[in-house]
């Protein structure tokens, strides 16, 4: 644990290349609707970056607006019956 | 682990099914402990919240301590649960000691690439203490457990619907 601390450390930082950087900002950029249409052009890292965020955040926002409507959902549903059917159909695509 | 015939080999299936498992039984038992007929807002807010929160950790479970962003929602979960409790959780301060020298490490190096990835780091769980290789490499896979997440609900709401 030591060792990690002392400056000589350094090569170990900058060991991760640009390259790898670029691989891993590709296999972002396909994850991301907006930016998988533009496959063949060029994205720049700032842009997969900022797209990413953006996409999370819809993400976020998209876990509540159907936690909302599952909350008012429920409170009409009955649901012992119904649980082992839906689980049955999800799991069944 | 048992591996039954039909289970694919295929990670993120299986993750799907631990998912939908948990949340379904998280679903019923928030479904159970508050009656039908109590469709007040203040009760759905409520309802609202704790399905929230159970989507996201039952997520967080599936995945179990196999990544670091579920890891630090597992933590951040069970912090809050003790702090509920009264009781003072105590903190791992060999996991602080990490975090510290992985910023200073940071902090020499590709600057440029750090401002850009300050956003993205408060947006993915323990997104602060990671290198920059760990943080894009987290990211990706913590996209694909949100979009699980929101296409298993989508899938619940439909057939909630369907079912009226």
């Amino acid at each position: 644990m030591s060792g990690r601390r002392s400056r000589s450390k350094q090569s170990s930082v900058s060991s991760i290349t640009d390259d790898q950087i670029t691989d891993l900002v590709s296999k972002l950029q396909h994850l991301i609707p907006e930016l998988r249409r533009r496959r063949f052009d060029k994205v720049s890292t700032s842009k997969v970056l900022q797209e990413t965020c953006n996409y999370i955040r819809s993400l976020h926002r998209e876990v509540e607006d159907l936690s909302d409507r599952l909350s008012q959902l429920l409170a009409s549903t009955d649901s012992d019956s119904d649980q082992a059917a839906i689980i049955r159909s999800l799991l069944m695509q | 682990m048992m591996n039954t015939p039909q289970q694919v080999k295929n990670p993120s299936t299986s993750l799907k099914s631990r998912f939908i498992t948990r949340f379904l039984g998280a679903l019923t038992k928030i479904n159970a402990e508050d009656p039908i007929s109590s469709p007040s807002p203040t009760r759905i807010f409520q309802r609202y919240r704790r399905i929230k929160v159970a989507s996201n950790k039952s997520m967080a479970y599936s995945v179990r301590s196999r990544r670091i962003w579920s890891r630090a929602m597992l933590s951040r979960f069970r912090s809050r649960r003790s702090a509920f409790s009264g009781r003072r959780s105590s903190v791992k301060t060999t996991n602080c000691t990490t975090i510290n020298v992985t910023i200073n490490e940071n902090k020499t190096a590709k600057g440029g690439l750090d401002m850009q990835t300050d956003e993205l780091r408060e947006l993915v769980p323990g997104g602060e203490a990671m290198d920059v290789c760990n943080l894009l490499d987290e990211t990706a896979h913590y996209i694909k457990c949100l979009t699980t997440q929101v296409q298993v609900m989508r899938k619940i709401v439909d057939f909630c619907h369907l079912s009226k």
